[in-house]
């Protein structure tokens, strides 16, 4: 097979993904009949999957506001009632049984049933604009009270960790679904040629419950799955060439691979040999680029006093910085875990040390994040997101100190960067229970962040299994309001 | 490879291109077929609205069926047989009225093209004929095609094959070489690579049936159930530990071993069902029987704390419905969860009709029933240990009645504040302040107990069993006899565990020593059965004593505990009571102190508790779940009994009055009536052959599933399976020894225009081997690989940091014996954090089932194959057995080395430009090395270093034959 054919059998296997998936929709047989309302129907853009380059950028069906994601998950479900929401109410009727009326038909994960409720008992500030109250816990976040958008009314579906992370990523409660970045990376691709497109970091005492069901993804090519970058030692697994060989000496591995492998492509013809060959180059780059990304090096020493990042000390102040120089470099969905926000009140997770240490961590570099980004340019470009999978109950939960147990109908997230408008959206009831007004609901934050991206949520599909499956399954409502 | 999120690129020359091969699968029919022609729009552009699912239906108008469809709507009708023109379908479908025009504008979906509308319009006018969906017809016993090469066919299968060849004008390939033939069906058959002197032996083998005995050779060999066994436990989505975030150690291999044994005996496929859906159902069932229904048990169990039991024990059933629908029907069941399948006819309601049949298992989101097996028992061979009797089964003292070593303590009742089990089970608190089980603790459960104390401080605990009525003579234990066996005792104060420094019980069943709670191995415990002439009694009360290591500060804290009974399934405690002692009394001399060590874990020991199927006793009803809601049956529609799905049924010719049980199911799945089982079993069976089923949606038979591609071949193909006893060798012979997948895969240019997915088979594929088969193949290109079959799950060396990302640290220690290099269904598999080689080449997570793995082709791919530790110890071995295989230096011998490297791996000789590239790359190596001799020594391990080599040669063929094993020529089955 000579390269002219080559080429061209590229070109048909290309058309041929279209057409095998115009097969599975159809049954053979069916004729060419259907393509135009095929066409007509998908919407998703023109431009096809190139299975030698899964991650070539593409378009998406509309203009997007943003290009790529940063979601500072905060693990463990933080307290919005001891961070953002100040209930004064809730203070004047501590120690009281929550009204009846508000406790029906609830399920919790640890409560018994017979627990009072509880104010916060930290210092509140109504601050910028917007009014936002904060609480002495994150001093550093007033400086962003007006540049973010406030959801002071999600809500979740789910009390246990795990299945509610899933769902926080996935849009299911069970594992096995693709998570959010695989299905932008899907729709999206990524500008980087170096660097995976979904990247996933984390910092804190341990790993996030659920571990890599969070970043699978799922029934989608593996191409779209996440991968864990370590802020310590190597980046990714197995990026370090065995000891002993050097980096001209690894090129040379590479060269005779490649050889190898364009000596069988001439013998029998298989365009996935040349995806082999395209794979093998990125490896190549990624070696070089991954730890040059890691090097805080060329970083002032004003930048690294903003995040409070220190070379070569794991830290979340280290991966929001490393967030950063990500999405410089093209990557298009930056995916941080910081755990341990499940302040039951336990002697190692209370309300009082635990969160003050949580918040200590977490503040000053979130921030950080927003104003770098910012003052770089690429803050228009780039959607930061963060929150935890639910909130907490405004009743005390006694364990050894009193905490608050998981909440799913209320709690609050933030959203930051470019078509999304700054301010307060949602509000509770005064005792924090659940939402008066303007409720976001998981499904709609994900349409919401699709939306920014370019995807209506309901036309970015795959078909699994006898049936197309999307981020939102068969919900969702784009929130129209916070759109800038 | 990938499939496009709803691309296409419209141009006139796809669109043409498209008309143009379509053309080789409809030829122009003087009939419309329902099946292959309306079906599909109608499925895709009315059923939605217009289909099975009732809830959602339309105008009470529905079109999958013909009585729907003729139905009188009051004058008219949607469909009239034979008129076009007085059909109400044909109308709207035409209509330029956007209020009358179908689809409707807001349905988002897109008007019928002319040719659509053309095709409905001849279908009604040749009188509408409506015909069952294919996979839920019986199966056809059509005649075996006429072909005209006569000569080609070596099978029937190749006659189905050739004819469509033929009708498009497409001669098939030529049979592949010897050297690839025995490389693809030694990697299909067994996954591992013939040696060379195999390969030289077949190639050279003058007799005619020279490759059909190697067939034979391959099916008989045990490492085949190794191969099939993998294929079958993706179905069976078998994992070593719980999943969810804590994922925890389970121990499934004996199940996974089971699988092996029974491919390896060709149990036929009915029996293989029959065993795994039902085997305890089974009259006086094996122990090997019941090891089968382990198949269900590889359900999650989610450990994480404050979960509801009753929710995954529901979420596990749901799985087990949705596996055993996309296992043998390949049918999408799991949509009629929330609501009526919108496309294929099953419905809400029978959805938890087949949820009835596993809805009455024991097991709670917990351990459930379990029993013992040893290593090597499946087999045969079991390993030396014997399990461990049951308590209660030998006759002996034990040790007599003991007092306390301080009589002086004063105990102190506890407060209860709760009492559970792990799955929901309760006890009644009885006056005298001691708790009963009210006789719903399931297998192994777990007491959790939460108490107030009233003292500052404890420092001892007190665990009194005690006798009732209500127990089986009296206790005070639930076994029949009355005994228990107290496997662990954990205590927490606020939330922080408390060591125990010892123990001490009254008196202890002969090899049932208190200390057996102490120490963490769930296989250890306390129990007090006494001998027939023993003075002390059995069934009276006992106690135990637990003593902290120091004494801990409570105050108002609640205290909570924790019993378990991890050892034999109905020996609960029944009746008990505790107490807490704030006394220092100083641990006595002689008594038993916990093991300095904690166990590493129990999955790598010899001997297993395997989670089996058992069903309750008291049977539970079935309600359907309003939108999928476990918290919403409905109360009103009334329980359910287990029950088929109709449509299926429909192909039976004798139907079955009543369903009882899982048992029933299996039977009823495996009759050589069930149209879907043998169809789905053989299209995966094609599938891992071909690289893509008959069938491509393997899992989806259903109306939106793809149309066979060759359907005549997929009934003749299930035909055959029943009609040979189900036997799946027989069909691995019929399918391996056909000339259809003998042909050569090399890409063949003129048939880019006429059929370039190849559907019609014309040449075979060239598939990249799956995650487990890359491990594998480098091990026995190394010479490294362990051929021993079964035992506990190993653990090869993974890269450091796997566990960064989880919530557990779990200590993953490589195995440094011959462990390390088992094959890698072996390797233990953590559901939240895989072997990271598997993950990386497309191993499902094994969550839930997978019928068909991925395909993909990425860069972590690469940085794997090129530096994952265990491919470069691969790559060393593969360096060591050359040295060792041709030893001396010169350069022809460097030459053989490289050449013998590449023979090894290709299973063939490699072509001269593939080693001269080989040689180039490795000449450089050598000269670098010889300047670094550092770097050399680091290239090699120790075998390398004592075999005298100089280091740089020793060091360049290491670099070299790690090259061959990242050629794509070595991952691939051509």
């Amino acid at each position: 097979m000579n390269r002219a054919q080559l080429s061209e059998a590229e070109r048909r296997i290309t058309h041929d993904i279209t057409r095998r998936h115009f097969f599975g929709r159809c049954g053979v047989g069916l004729g060419a009949l259907a393509l135009n309302e095929l066409l007509a129907e998908d919407g998703f853009g023109n431009q096809a999957i190139d299975p030698a380059r899964p991650m070539e950028p593409r378009a998406p069906q509309f203009p997007g506001k943003i290009k790529n994601v940063i979601f500072l998950f905060m693990a463990g479900g933080p307290s919005q009632l001891d961070l953002f929401e100040d209930k004064p109410k809730l203070r004047e009727f501590t120690g009281q049984i929550p009204p009846p009326s508000l406790m029906a038909g609830k399920r919790f994960a640890f409560l018994k049933g017979n627990e009072t409720l509880l104010g916060s008992n930290r210092k509140f500030e109504r601050v910028g604009e917007c009014g936002i109250t904060l609480s002495e816990l994150l001093p550093h976040h007033r400086q962003i009270a007006d540049e973010v958008c406030w959801l002071q009314g999600m809500t979740t579906d789910v009390f246990n960790h795990g299945p509610a992370k899933l769902f926080m990523n996935t849009g299911f409660q069970v594992p096995g679904r693709p998570a959010m970045g695989s299905w932008v990376t899907y729709g999206l691709g990524s500008e980087s040629r170096d660097l995976p497109g979904f990247v996933v970091l984390q910092s804190g005492p341990r790993g996030p419950r659920g571990g890599n069901s969070l970043w699978s993804s799922g029934f989608l090519p593996t191409s779209y799955q996440g991968v864990p970058f370590r802020s310590g030692g190597d980046a990714i697994l197995n990026l370090r060439s065995p000891k002993g060989i050097t980096p001209e000496r690894e090129r040379s591995f590479y060269d005779t691979v490649s050889a190898l492998n364009h000596a069988r492509l001439d013998e029998v013809g298989d365009p996935e040999i040349m995806t082999r060959i395209n794979a093998y180059e990125m490896a190549c780059r990624m070696q070089t680029s991954a730890p040059e990304l890691m090097e805080f090096a060329k970083e002032t020493p004003e930048t690294l006093a903003l995040y409070g990042a220190e070379a070569g000390k794991p830290s979340f102040a280290n991966n929001c910085l490393l967030a950063r120089r990500m999405v410089e470099r093209g990557v298009r969905f930056v995916q941080l875990y910081h755990t341990d926000w499940d302040h039951h009140g336990d002697a190692k997770n209370n309300l009082s040390d635990s969160i003050e240490q949580r918040c200590r961590e977490v503040d000053q570099a979130s921030v950080a994040l927003v104003l770098d980004l910012k003052r770089r340019g690429l803050l228009k470009d780039t959607l930061v997101i963060w929150g935890g999978e639910f909130g907490r109950t405004p009743m005390g939960e006694n364990r050894a100190t009193v905490g608050r147990d998981h909440h799913v109908d209320s709690f609050t997230m933030w959203l930051a960067g470019g078509g999304v408008k700054p301010g307060i959206f949602g509000a509770t009831d005064e005792l924090g229970f659940g939402v008066v007004e303007n409720k976001v609901h998981v499904h709609d934050l994900h349409a919401t962040i699709l939306h920014l991206l370019g995807f209506d949520h309901e036309k970015l599909t795959y078909r699994f299994q006898g049936r197309d499956f999307r981020l939102t399954d068969v919900h969702g409502e784009l929130v129209k309001a916070i759109l800038a | 490879m990938l499939h496009s999120p709803r691309v296409a690129s419209p141009s006139l020359a796809v669109l043409l291109f498209l008309i143009h091969s379509l053309q080789l699968f409809a030829e122009p029919p003087a009939r419309i077929g329902f099946n292959d022609q309306i079906r599909p729009i109608l499925s895709n552009t009315c059923f939605y609205c217009h289909g099975p699912d009732e809830k959602h239906r339309e105008a009470d108008l529905r079109l999958d069926t013909a009585e729907g469809a003729m139905a009188d709507l009051g004058g008219y009708a949607a469909i009239v047989p034979g008129h076009p023109e007085k059909s109400a379908l044909v109308e709207r479908i035409t209509t330029h009225d956007k209020d009358e025009a179908m689809p409707p504008s807001k349905s988002k979906k897109a008007r019928l093209s002319e040719e659509q509308i053309a095709l409905l319009t001849k279908w009604i006018e040749q009188g509408a004929d409506y015909q069952g969906h294919w996979s839920f017809m019986p199966l056809s016993k059509g005649a075996v095609p006429e072909v005209k090469l006569a000569s080609w066919p070596k099978n029937p299968i190749d006659h189905f094959i050739l004819s469509r060849l033929e009708k498009a004008g497409i001669p098939p390939s030529m049979e592949a070489g010897r050297t690839t033939l025995i490389r693809r069906v030694s990697l299909d058959l067994i996954g591992l690579l013939p040696s060379p002197e195999e390969v030289d032996a077949f190639a050279s083998d003058p007799l005619p049936d020279a490759y059909e005995r190697l067939v034979d050779r391959l099916l008989a060999n045990p490492h085949y159930g190794e191969r099939w066994g993998r294929h079958w436990l993706d179905q069976a989505r078998y994992a070593d530990s719980n999943g969810y975030t804590v994922d925890s150690d389970r121990m499934m291999w004996p199940y996974r071993d089971w699988v092996i044994k029974s491919l390896n005996d060709d149990v036929p496929f009915d029996r293989f069902t029959i065993e795994q859906l039902a085997g305890d159902l089974l009259p006086k069932p094996s122990k090997s029987e019941l090891v089968a229904t382990a198949f269900h048990r590889n359900t999650l169990i989610n450990e994480e704390g404050g979960v509801k039991p009753e929710q995954f024990r529901v979420e596990a059933v749901i799985d087990r419905v949705n596996t055993t629908g996309a296992v043998w029907l390949g049918l999408t069941v799991g949509c009629a969860q929330c609501h009526s399948h919108k496309f294929d006819p099953i419905s809400h309601r029978e959805y938890y009709e087949m949820f009835a049949f596993f809805n009455q298992g024991e097991d709670i989101n917990n351990k459930g029933a379990t029993i013992e097996i040893v290593r090597g028992e499946i087999f045969g061979q079991p390993i030396a240990a014997e399990p461990a009797k049951p308590p209660g089964t030998e006759i002996n003292e034990g040790t007599p009645v003991r007092k306390p070593p301080n009589e002086t303590t004063v105990w102190t009742p506890a407060q209860y504040l709760e009492f559970d089990t792990s799955t929901g089970a309760g006890f009644r608190l009885l006056e005298d302040n001691s708790l009963l089980s009210d006789g719903r603790g399931a297998s192994n459960d777990v007491y959790r107990i939460v108490a107030k104390t009233g003292l500052k401080q404890i420092s001892a605990i007190r665990l009194r069993v005690l006798t009732d009525d209500s127990l089986p003579h009296r206790g005070p234990g639930t076994a029949s006899n009355g005994n228990f066996v107290l496997t662990g005792f954990d205590i927490s104060v606020g939330g922080e565990e408390q060591p125990i420094a010892t123990a001490f019980a009254d008196h202890e069943q002969a090899n049932y020593p208190i200390s057996g709670v102490l120490d963490d191995n769930p296989k250890t415990g306390w129990a007090i059965n006494t001998g027939k002439e023993s003075k002390v009694k059995m069934n009276a009360p006992h106690e135990a004593l637990f003593v902290l290591s120091k004494p801990i500060v409570v105050s108002d804290k609640p205290v909570e505990i924790r019993l378990h009974h991890d050892l034999n399934q109905s020996y609960l405690i029944g009746r008990f009571a505790i107490d807490f002692s704030p006394e220092e009394s100083g641990v006595p001399e002689g008594l038993p102190k916990p093991p300095k060590v904690k166990r590493e874990n129990d999955a790598t020991s010899d001997i297993a508790q395997l989670m089996v199927m058992k069903e309750v006793e008291k049977p539970r009803e079935t309600f359907l779940f309003q939108r999928g809601d476990f918290l919403r049956p409905d109360e009103k529609l009334g329980p359910l009994n287990p029950g088929v799905i109709g449509a299926v049924n429909a192909a039976f010719s004798t139907k079955s009055a009543r369903f009882g049980n899982r048992l029933d199911l299996a039977r009823w799945l495996v009759s050589p009536e069930n149209p879907l089982t043998p169809r789905v079993t053989m299209n995966r069976l094609w599938m891992r052959y071909f690289g893509r089923g008959i069938v491509e949606t393997d899992e989806d038979f259903g109306s939106q599933g793809s149309a066979p591609t060759h359907p005549e071949l997929l009934d003749w193909l299930g035909s055959e399976f029943i009609r040979r006893e189900w036997s799946l060798k027989a069909m691995h012979r019929l399918i391996v020894t056909s000339a259809t997948y003998r042909q050569s895969s090399t890409a063949r240019p003129e048939l880019l225009e006429k059929d370039p997915r190849n559907l019609l088979l014309a040449r075979q594929e060239r598939v990249r081997v799956e995650a487990e088969i890359i491990r594998d193949t480098a091990l026995s290109a190394s010479g490294l690989l362990d051929e021993r079959i079964g035992g506990p799950s190993v653990r090869p060396p993974q890269p450091d940091g796997v566990y960064s990302f989880t919530q557990t640290a779990r200590k993953w220690t490589a195995s440094l014996g011959p462990d390390r290099y088992r094959r890698a269904l072996y390797t233990a598999f953590y559901r939240s954090a895989p072997y990271p080689l598997f993950t990386t080449f497309d191993s499902p997570d094994f969550q839930s089932v997978c019928t068909r793995r991925a395909r993909s082709n990425t860069p972590l791919q690469a940085l794997t194959l090129a530096n994952d530790q265990a491919f470069f110890e691969m790559a060393q071995g593969l360096a060591a057995r050359l040295l060792k295989e041709l030893p001396g230096e010169s350069d022809l011998i460097s030459e053989a080395r490289l050449k013998r490297a590449l023979v090894l791996c290709f299973c063939r000789m490699p072509s001269e430009k593939e080693l001269a590239i080989v040689r180039g790359y490795y000449d450089g190596q050598v000269a670098a090395l010889q300047n670094d001799m550092a770097a050399a020594s680091a290239l090699m391990n120790k075998e390398l270093a004592a075999s005298g080599t100089p280091p740089p040669v020793a060091a360049a063929l290491v670099c070299a034959a790690r090259a061959i094993l990242n050629a794509d020529a070595f991952i691939t089955r051509e």
